[in-house]
């Protein structure tokens, strides 16, 4: 199709979908309006759960079966990511010539070596404070992977192959999904029900006092950096060791 | 009465869906598609919000009450966001074979297809 039939195509599509939207829109509760069903439902039973910060009651007690549905789309992604990017046969490692070391700046290595363990500290409490105040383990993984590849930004690639060895982490990932799914089997077991609640709730606000949400933040904080860590290498991989494909 | 917002969320939609129509390399369709999908969180976010109301995290200093903005949408925006961050991770991945395999990211010169 050429390009301007394709537009044609888009703006009569697009036009009818502004209209129908802008309907749906005017027919919703004004913007900033008191009328929250949902939330006059979902606050108080967190409350009664617990858990201080409702946002994670939500994503780990009350729909946490629907969370344990976005895990595994990650766990897959991560998975599917890695087999369409695993190298071809064509392709063959560069043994030399990745260390970029040289050219990294002494302000930005001294930056990366301040903010390395600054950024791990600060994913591990946003991870284990996850029910207290904003974050979690979705939030706390990806801050905690990505405090992992400062050692590339101030370091090297070479620096960064040997302080994170890529299978460690593939089999943290399956640990952290299979540690969500066993507390679900527990919640069987023990209450009846898939991830109903089995540790005490205890002291609204304190560190430890939010049964399963808790728990559920740490699983899901494991296998999110592990997962962000595995995918990164391999886009990693085919930014810097491959060569051979491309250019042949 | 204000209605404000919600045109932002469809303005999103369809602007990154017109990205990703005049597009000309894969990589900026899939950024396209990430400014689409944000169209998806001002729209939940707007539906959530309500004046004066402060966040649904509760403290010492803010014992738990009502006047506060819906968690139940920030909790979906926050899957809406991990599936939106999968489904980029995802593209790109392909975007990079496609790239290896026929030397070029170019939408329109894709047009074959192979068995």
């Amino acid at each position: 199709m050429n390009r301007n039939a394709r537009y044609l195509l888009f703006f009569a599509g697009g036009a009818l979908v502004a209209v129908l939207f802008a309907w749906a829109a005017l027919g919703m509760p004004s913007f900033g309006s008191t009328f929250h069903p949902y939330r006059d439902l979902a606050v108080p039973a967190a409350v009664a759960h617990g858990t201080a910060n409702v946002v994670s009651a939500i994503n780990f007690d009350q729909r946490a079966f629907d969370t344990l549905g976005e895990e595994t789309i990650f766990f897959g992604s991560v998975i599917g990511a890695a087999a369409l990017l695993r190298p071809s046969k064509e392709e063959r490692e560069q043994t030399s010539g990745h260390g970029h070391a040289k050219q990294v700046m002494a302000s930005t290595r001294f930056a990366g070596y301040v903010l390395l363990p600054l950024t791990l500290v600060v994913g591990f409490d946003v991870v284990a404070h996850g029910h207290l105040t904003p974050g979690g383990g979705f939030q706390g993984g990806v801050v905690l992977a990505t405090g992992v590849h400062l050692v590339y930004v101030a370091g090297s690639y070479d620096a960064l192959e040997r302080v994170r060895s890529v299978h460690v982490y593939e089999y943290a990932e399956v640990v952290g999904a299979l540690g969500y799914l066993g507390l679900g089997f527990a919640g069987l077991a023990i209450a009846g029900s898939y991830l109903a609640n089995v540790i005490p709730y205890s002291g609204f606000g304190q560190l430890v006092s939010a049964g399963n949400v808790e728990v559920l933040n740490f699983a899901v904080g494991i296998e999110v950096s592990a997962g962000v860590v595995v995918m990164l290498a391999h886009f990693l991989e085919q930014a810097i060791v491959l060569r051979g494909g491309a250019e042949a | 009465m204000s209605y404000y917002p919600y045109f932002v969320a469809g303005w999103l939609l369809l602007v990154g869906a017109f990205g990703i129509v005049r597009s000309r390399n894969l990589v900026h369709a899939v950024v396209s598609l990430s400014v689409s999908q944000s169209g998806t969180y001002v729209l939940l976010l707007t539906i959530g919000y309500q004046r004066h109301a402060t966040a649904p995290v509760f403290g010492s200093t803010s014992k738990p009450n009502l006047k506060v903005v819906d968690p139940v949408v920030q909790a979906l925006t926050l899957t809406d966001i991990v599936v939106s961050a999968t489904v980029t991770a995802l593209l790109l991945a392909l975007a990079i074979q496609i790239g290896k395999r026929h030397g070029t990211v170019d939408p329109d010169q894709l047009s074959a297809l192979e068995g």
